[in-house]
């Protein structure tokens, strides 16, 4: 279902007023880093964000966003100038580590985070109506029918105390106005559909009844019980059992397929990246550091730390040989490095002439010039890089 | 769920026969002398005392006395005072010389009273205290939050008979805003039975509701950050579904232990209230039965509060595996 991205694409006239219009948002809605470091910069990746990869309109666009929660410590930076989209029935894989962003920003997508912690500014659009300043009324109508979530583990994120039927049933009826009886035919529908076998007896079953893969099955069946245009799964897989990480992998993308909702699938594991993603997105310390379709990212990618993301795959082949960890910790982000914050466990930064690493924050540029596959990197022969040492290395 | 109540039910069995013989052990078997506390201190003859030794059975073994005491319980038994033979009805815990009444009687007749106070008093915590608590929880952080939080941390270092003493003298007898603490059966006139129970219902509910309040306050928090509440928030559901369904019914589970222990203990005697609002109930019975040395009284006052610990616990484990479905395969 992957598009390949067209080489020299034309970005239509209607597309280039509305940027211009979102590049025209009030200063307040703009962070304070974006403002420090001038409109050009923020203009443009807007434009990257509003124009997906694959050149699709849109379904889900954030641009510049930013989401920080004032502390006792101080503010902590936990996403920066974040910007992506996410047309129909297309999967965008937002990868990094712990720590990195990617569950605060889909979080902030939900509208999930508390209101009176969290600082979130930019500009977060479904189907082009903009969700952040929203109510918690009109979020609420939002969630769970237009936008839902997969969690990561479904043995906490399910009540223990009801069955999973009450459950299914509750969601569907915050948002459909339906009786008991209907309510429990559509969930013993979803629960068929997700594969979970016997569904009238599953239905009046506990949480703790079912094994780890069903248990997600039925998040999922749940998640999906109002046909939401855009499911954000949160490491769906990381708790479950590899032989069944396969298995709710097929499965999402299987009712991809039938229900054609955009899926922003957080993940670290680069596995299902490669099985899942159109796009993706590499996030690190709260930035966007690459963004490309899987293809581009995957096979080209053009940041010193997706060499690291792909390097420190262990490989069967290579039994023998040990694993290439990236040195180092994520930085704090209460305190970000000055400049490029890979650059203090960056094996490049020799490569770049002068201080340019840690003076100045390097721009996401597209990589060959034009195209759509962005990176935030200072070196000059990234390519050259790449193909000479980080390649072999990858087997 | 039957196997559960079934198997709970033998075990709470066993705890009410451990109880009974250590109440047993503790008057009867340590040195006390029950024949000479009946008999008391002035005109005791030596032939009275053991007149009293022998119609009491006191001078048998102790593991017959036992036995006797036991079967007493579900047989009654019979026994002579002053050459009267008194029949004491099962569930006979003994007999009173001191009132001349048996033990059984004496708790029956006390027992609504404390019952009539418990009732109001957990009606009051499970209301006021809990919702109190879920809404501290919801805003916690908040002035609101803080403020109630101090109150109650204030309102619980002051000894509870201080509050109960103050509220009886400043509230009901020189400025009578509040009516006076009386018992009336509520079977003779409920209206009265209310006004009476009215007072001390909302002292020791309220002093009580700051505990409870802070319990489900912490419990509650906890709940709320439970990824089971992200999800429920992902699904759209209102705050008030949340609050109120969702995490309550998880929050209420450490609740409810403290609930059945602090009932039973309460129906076992509200001393102090009973005592300042002038209650004939389980407590005042205890207290001057402990003043006139009844020993027959107090044990088998100790026996029944025991009991009750026991029952309440097994309702409390019932009351679990209604709340926690966990709970029964367990």
């Amino acid at each position: 279902m992957s598009t390949p991205a067209p080489q020299d694409r034309q970005v239509p006239e209607d597309r280039k007023d509305s940027m211009a219009d979102s590049a025209a948002t009030p200063p307040a809605a703009t962070d304070a880093v974006a403002a420090k470091r001038g409109p050009s910069v923020a203009t443009r990746e807007r434009r990257q964000g509003s124009i997906n990869p694959s050149g699709e309109t849109p379904y889900l666009v954030v641009e510049d966003l930013a989401v920080k929660f004032p502390t006792a410590d101080g503010l902590v930076s936990a996403v920066n100038g974040l910007s992506y989209s996410v047309p129909l029935g297309r999967t965008l894989a937002i990868v990094g580590e712990s720590g990195s962003g990617k569950s605060v920003s889909s979080m902030a997508v939900m509208g999930l985070h508390d209101r009176k912690r969290t600082r979130i500014t930019g500009s977060i659009r479904l189907g082009g109506d903009e969700m952040i300043g929203l109510s918690e009324n009109d979020l609420m109508k939002i969630r769970g029918d237009a936008v839902s979530m997969v969690f990561q583990d479904p043995q906490s994120s399910l009540h223990p105390l009801y069955t999973i039927g009450n459950q299914l049933v509750e969601g569907y009826r915050v948002h459909h106005k339906v009786s008991k009886d209907a309510a429990k035919k559509r969930a013993l529908e979803m629960l068929d559909l997700v594969g979970i076998p016997n569904p009238q007896r599953r239905f009046g079953q506990y949480p703790h009844e079912f094994s780890g893969g069903m248990r997600q099955r039925a998040m999922i069946a749940m998640s999906l019980i109002n046909d939401p245009k855009l499911v954000i799964a949160d490491e769906p897989t990381t708790a479950l059992d590899v032989t069944v990480q396969a298995q709710i992998l097929d499965l999402l993308n299987n009712l991809q397929k039938e229900f054609g909702s955009a899926i922003v699938l957080i993940t670290h594991d680069l596995g299902v990246v490669a099985e899942m993603a159109d796009d993706v997105l590499v996030m690190y310390a709260g930035r966007c550091v690459e963004y490309g379709t899987a293809e581009d990212v995957l096979a080209n990618p053009r940041m010193p730390y997706t060499w690291g993301l792909l390097e420190s795959i262990p490989t069967v082949s290579a039994a023998n040989e040990r694993l290439r960890p990236i040195t180092g910790l994520p930085p704090s982000l209460l305190n970000l490095p000055s400049g490029c914050s890979f650059r203090p466990r960056c094996p490049y930064v020799d490569r770049v002439k002068g201080e340019l690493c840690s003076t100045e924050l390097p721009e996401l540029l597209p990589v060959d010039g034009a195209g759509a596959h962005v990176s935030r990197c200072h070196l000059h022969d990234k390519a050259s890089i790449y193909e000479a040492e980080v390649a072999p290395r990858l087997g | 769920m039957l196997y559960f109540v079934a198997r709970r039910l033998v075990s709470a069995l066993s705890v009410v026969l451990a109880t009974l013989i250590a109440t047993f052990a503790l008057f009867f078997v340590a040195p006390t002398d029950p024949a000479g506390a009946i008999c008391g201190d002035r005109n005791c003859t030596q032939q009275r005392y053991q007149e009293i030794k022998a119609n009491l059975h006191l001078d048998q073994p102790k593991v017959q006395q036992f036995a006797e005491y036991t079967a007493g319980i579900f047989t009654g038994r019979d026994f002579t005072t002053s050459g009267v033979k008194q029949h004491c009805a099962a569930p006979c815990l003994g007999f009173s010389f001191k009132n001349d009444r048996p033990v059984t009687d004496m708790i029956k007749s006390r027992f609504p009273v404390t019952l009539s106070l418990v009732l109001g008093y957990a009606v009051l915590v499970l209301t006021i205290g809990v919702f109190v608590g879920s809404m501290a929880a919801k805003r916690r952080g908040t002035l609101g939050d803080r403020a109630l939080m101090t109150s109650t941390l204030v309102v619980s270092s002051v000894p509870y008979y201080i509050v109960a003493l103050m509220v009886a003298l400043y509230l009901t007898v020189l400025y009578p805003i509040l009516p006076r603490g009386e018992w009336t059966p509520p079977s003779e006139n409920p209206g009265k039975w209310f006004a009476g129970m009215l007072t001390p219902w909302l002292v020791l509910g309220i002093y009580n509701c700051v505990q409870y309040a802070r319990y489900s306050r912490g419990s509650m928090v906890e709940t709320l950050s439970e990824d089971f509440i992200r999800t429920a928030r992902a699904k759209g559901l209102s705050d008030r579904v949340i609050t109120y369904k969702h995490a309550l019914r998880s929050g209420l589970i450490p609740v409810v232990t403290i609930f059945g222990l602090d009932i039973a203990a309460s129906l076992g005697g509200a001393i102090f209230t009973e005592r300042i609002f002038d209650l004939p109930g389980l407590g005042q019975l205890v207290l001057d039965s402990l003043n006139n040395y009844d020993l027959p009284v107090i044990m088998g006052t100790v026996l029944v509060a025991s009991v009750l610990i026991v029952v309440m616990n097994l309702l409390v484990d019932i009351g679990y595996s209604l709340i926690d479905p966990r709970v029964r395969l367990a």
